[in-house]
């Protein structure tokens, strides 16, 4: 169905091509998974597929990529809409119409297809998609998950045979995430429609996957079974980890077949109990708000909050989208708006908003740093010094929007430890970060801790709030539903569990990481 | 698009008069009606951005009319003396400065108020009808304009929400910097966050078949192209020739009309290469069949009457007098207040109660592109 024939995609400016050579074939009615970390080309490849990539993205594209026969050099996309439906990763920014069922007829009028045929896909796909009650809704007003099923609707209404998503459930809390595989999955078993999908977030999608292709970074492309592609992928969802780590072959790919293979792991381990991380000692009381409120109109999305902090503690702060993790945040801070209540924090307070990118506006990181240093009042660890401890090796010339995803974190993270400020709250840094970014934020967090910061961070990232976080805060329309340690919280609740602690149940394993650790400990 | 009609035809009854009484009777029923029949989206609160640009226009007229002076007639009542810049004897029709009289003054403020009025009529008809539906409405020569048209409008509202999400994060830098500095700290990061938006729907567009078209050889597409740029040239000086009277009457409908067919033309050809259907098209009933009568009815009175030369359209400036109303072109003005009554109602949009979700503003979406 999808044929990339000796590939190559270089980019105007660009010292090396995003793609080299990729030579590979999707056959048609396959989930075909993307993997590789941030900045290896996926979105490239995805793009390559209709055609964005050159026609809208410039650049120079060698070879040939193939469509059900048709050439994408000779297609620009619009011609190639009937053949492939494309979701991006924020469906607000996709939307051409006001309203749901306007929005999936949208891809039909262009098409030129019958009124009479376009009435009856539109009712077809609001069944599949569990839309039907939602149809004359405002895009803007739905929720996340919502509006990527309606973007997912709006692409399948033109009855194409390929559908390209890219990283569908990154902004997604784990709910949400659930509605939206759960449609891509029966579209590829009922409609026979070809999927390519990206993601970061392996572990949501792994188990769906026919088919892999691998970007190790070079500009290469490994397209294979999943089981074997695996076996030497640079990242992976810690299913595949905790396999590679026990020695399982073929490596499991969902949780059902890990929890097959787990019996004598899981006896081995009995015995043994997890490693607590070296946790710093408690710093005493950092912050204490009182009776939080906020209000928007007629919404409130803080209801009376007690919140505690204390220095060296990590807490996450957990709940679907719109359950007030934001607002409490900003509220904690004193820069978001609070209708009641109290905030005593004693030795200022430092935010990582949700989109960092809006606290940047100079030319160069060192601008940046400068203007950090002036805008502190003390004279405590310059700002270049902090980047360099979070994420050596950003120099000072790049432009901050050049910068990868985890860089521009790392960027604002450091102009805001720059004042020094006692409690750190972060909101959603773990979205479009890669295992590796991930991986290197938790190393920070762990060391903000050590050195006696409070940290809060607001995700819907439970795998990460397994390795990272002390202390979990579930909230729930405004209220918090559960506080305590985290192997408490996150095992009681099936959304919030992490992969490894779901196979290993009802052993309190978390991570990957503490299984190895208690294995290290066992045979040493 | 029954708005669209409606605003137009007030908009050619008003440019036949600068009676500002009559002006002012428009200016009611435009204001009465959009406040009776607009909804709750977001273009619907544009009216008064409009009413702001007509104040502008009339005040911008009327400076104009001073600084470059006019014929003082010997009757005139002069308010003041500008200094007079004198000017080489090859521009002696124009004046820079001098005495300004109180007929040429008010003269100049009954014009500059039929442009306000005319420029109301649109903000009008764009409050009152959903702007994309009337997108709809565009012919398919015209697809290329839409892209533009849609990603603009599209991107417009999340301006306006991105820049409150900057500027919330602006506080958490500690430093509260005013002035230019901190103009640029909000500008810099929502233009480039508009940028990207803009780029992404309008890949998801060209993604999703916008603009497709059959097989058109180049010089179709060049003939098209042709005809709809001479007949557009030919709309425009159509329409300034009807406007200033002052023009040779060839100027004025001849021109109008030729510019008009030859759009026609390249509207007819460009739109035999555009494939596309309506999903649920806008029905057109009788309350549309209403809105729009309404205001073609004072179009047509209005027209009428300046053609018959009812006196009392253009009121005397100089000698100055009181203008009076006349009656017929006052009754087919009113006449279009009609559809505030007529019209239905606008949908009340169902929005079930949900709780617990925060507000747009909260919900802003990333906006980093993924890799």
């Amino acid at each position: 169905m999808i044929e990339f024939d000796h590939v190559s995609v270089t980019y105007p400016d660009a010292a090396a091509p995003v793609l080299r050579d990729v030579s590979l074939r999707i056959d048609e009615g396959e989930l075909c998974l993307v993997v590789g970390a941030t900045g290896v080309g996926k979105s490239t490849l995805l793009g390559a597929v209709n055609g964005l990539v050159p026609h809208f993205t410039g650049g120079h594209l060698a070879g040939e990529v193939r469509v059900a026969g048709l050439r994408t050099s000779e297609h620009p996309p619009r011609d190639l809409a009937h053949l492939v439906g494309v979701v991006g990763q924020d469906p607000l920014s996709g939307f051409v119409t006001d309203v749901v069922e306007d929005e999936l007829a949208y891809t039909m009028e262009q098409l030129g297809i019958a009124p009479d045929v376009m009435r009856k896909r539109v009712e077809e796909t609001l069944d599949l998609l569990g839309l039907a009650e939602l149809r004359r809704r405002a895009l803007h007003d739905l929720s996340g998950g919502q509006q990527q099923r309606v973007a997912i609707g709006a692409a399948l209404t033109g009855h194409p045979k390929v559908l390209v998503l890219d990283e569908p459930t990154s902004a997604l809390d784990p709910a949400a995430a659930e509605d939206v595989l759960a449609a891509i999955t029966r579209i590829v078993h009922d409609l026979g429609v070809t999927v390519l999908l990206a993601e970061h977030r392996l572990e949501r999608v792994v188990q769906y996957a026919d088919r892999v292709i691998h970007l190790p970074g070079d500009g290469t492309a490994v397209c294979g079974d999943p089981a074997e592609i695996f076996e030497s992928t640079s990242i992976a969802p810690p299913v595949v980890e905790l396999g590679r780590l026990l020695g399982w072959s073929p490596l499991p790919m969902s949780i059902r077949d890990a929890r097959r293979k787990a019996g004598p792991a899981r006896d081995r381990l009995a015995d043994l109990v997890p490693v607590p991380r070296v946790a710093a000692a408690p710093a005493g009381n950092v912050l204490s708000a009182r009776d939080v409120v906020v209000r928007y109109g007629d919404t409130t999305a803080v209801r009376g909050i007690d919140l505690d902090l204390d220095g060296g503690t990590i807490t996450a702060l957990m709940g679907r989208n719109g359950s007030g993790k934001s607002s409490l945040l900003w509220a904690a801070h004193g820069a978001g708006r609070r209708q009641a209540g109290t905030v005593e924090a004693a030795g200022g307070v430092g935010l990582v908003p949700q989109t960092p990118a809006d606290l940047l506006y100079l030319d160069t990181v060192r601008a940046e740093l400068d203007t950090a240093d002036r805008e502190a009042k003390n004279d405590g660890t310059s700002a270049r010094a902090l980047l360099d401890r979070i994420a050596p090796g950003i120099g000072d010339d790049p432009h901050p929007r050049d910068l990868s995803e985890g860089q521009r974190l790392a960027l604002v993270l450091a102009i805001q430890l720059r004042a020094d400020p006692q409690v750190v709250l972060l909101d959603e840094p773990t979205r479009g970060l890669d295992y590796t970014a991930k991986r290197a934020l938790r190393d920070v967090l762990h060391d903000l801790a050590r050195r006696g910061h409070a940290v809060v961070v607001a995700t819907h990232d439970v795998e990460f709030v397994a390795a990272t976080a002390d202390r979990v805060i579930v909230l729930g329309d405004g209220d918090i539903v559960a506080d305590g340690p985290t192997a408490e919280v996150v095992v009681a609740s099936p959304a919030f569990a992490p992969q490894v602690a779901k196979i290993l149940a009802p052993l309190e394993f978390l991570t990957v990481e503490s299984v190895e650790a208690a294995l290290e400990q066992a045979a040493s | 698009m029954a708005w669209w009609v409606w605003a137009i035809g007030l908009g050619a009854a008003v440019s036949q008069t600068d009676n500002p009484l009559l002006l002012l009777v428009a200016l009611a029923v435009l204001a009465y009606v959009v406040t009776a029949r607009r909804t709750d989206a977001p273009w619907a609160r544009g009216l008064k951005y409009y009413f702001a640009l007509a104040l502008i226009v009339v005040v911008l007229r009327v400076i104009f009319r001073s600084v470059f002076g006019g014929a003082i007639a010997t009757h005139d009542h002069i308010l003041f003396r500008l200094p007079q810049v004198p000017l080489p004897h090859w521009a002696a029709d124009v004046q820079l400065g001098g005495q300004v009289s109180l007929e040429n003054t008010v003269s100049a403020a009954a014009d500059g108020m039929r442009l306000a009025v005319l420029l109301c009529c649109i903000g009008a008809a764009n409050a009152l009808a959903n702007p994309r539906r009337a997108l709809r409405v565009l012919p398919g020569a015209l697809y290329e304009l839409g892209v533009a048209v849609v990603v603009c409008m599209s991107v417009a509202p999340q301006l306006v929400e991105s820049i409150g999400r900057v500027r919330r994060a602006r506080r958490l830098r500690s430093a509260g910097k005013s002035g230019l500095r901190s103009l640029r700290a909000i500008a810099i990061p929502v233009v480039e966050d508009a940028f990207e938006r803009s780029l992404r729907l309008a890949a998801a567009m060209d993604s999703r078949g916008y603009g497709r078209r059959g097989e058109v050889s180049a010089r179709t597409r060049a003939v098209t192209t042709g005809f709809l740029l001479a007949g557009m040239a030919g709309l425009c000086a159509g329409a300034y020739g009807l406007l200033d009277r002052s023009t040779p009457a060839l100027l004025g409908m001849p021109t109008m009309l030729a510019g008009g067919a030859l759009c026609c033309v390249g509207l007819g050809l460009g739109g035999r290469r555009i494939t596309t259907t309506r999903y649920r098209p806008d029905p057109w009933l009788a309350p549309e069949w209403l809105v729009a009568g309404c205001g073609l009815l004072a179009a047509g009175v209005l027209i009428g009457a300046s053609a018959t030369g009812v006196t009392d359209l253009a009121p005397s400036f100089s000698p100055l007098a009181w203008p009076s109303l006349p009656p017929v072109p006052t009754v087919a003005i009113v006449l279009a207040a009609l559809p505030a009554l007529v019209a239905p109602p606008p949908p009340v949009e169902q929005r079930p109660m949900r709780t617990g979700t925060t507000p747009a503003r909260l919900s802003a979406r990333a906006t980093g592109v993924a890799a």
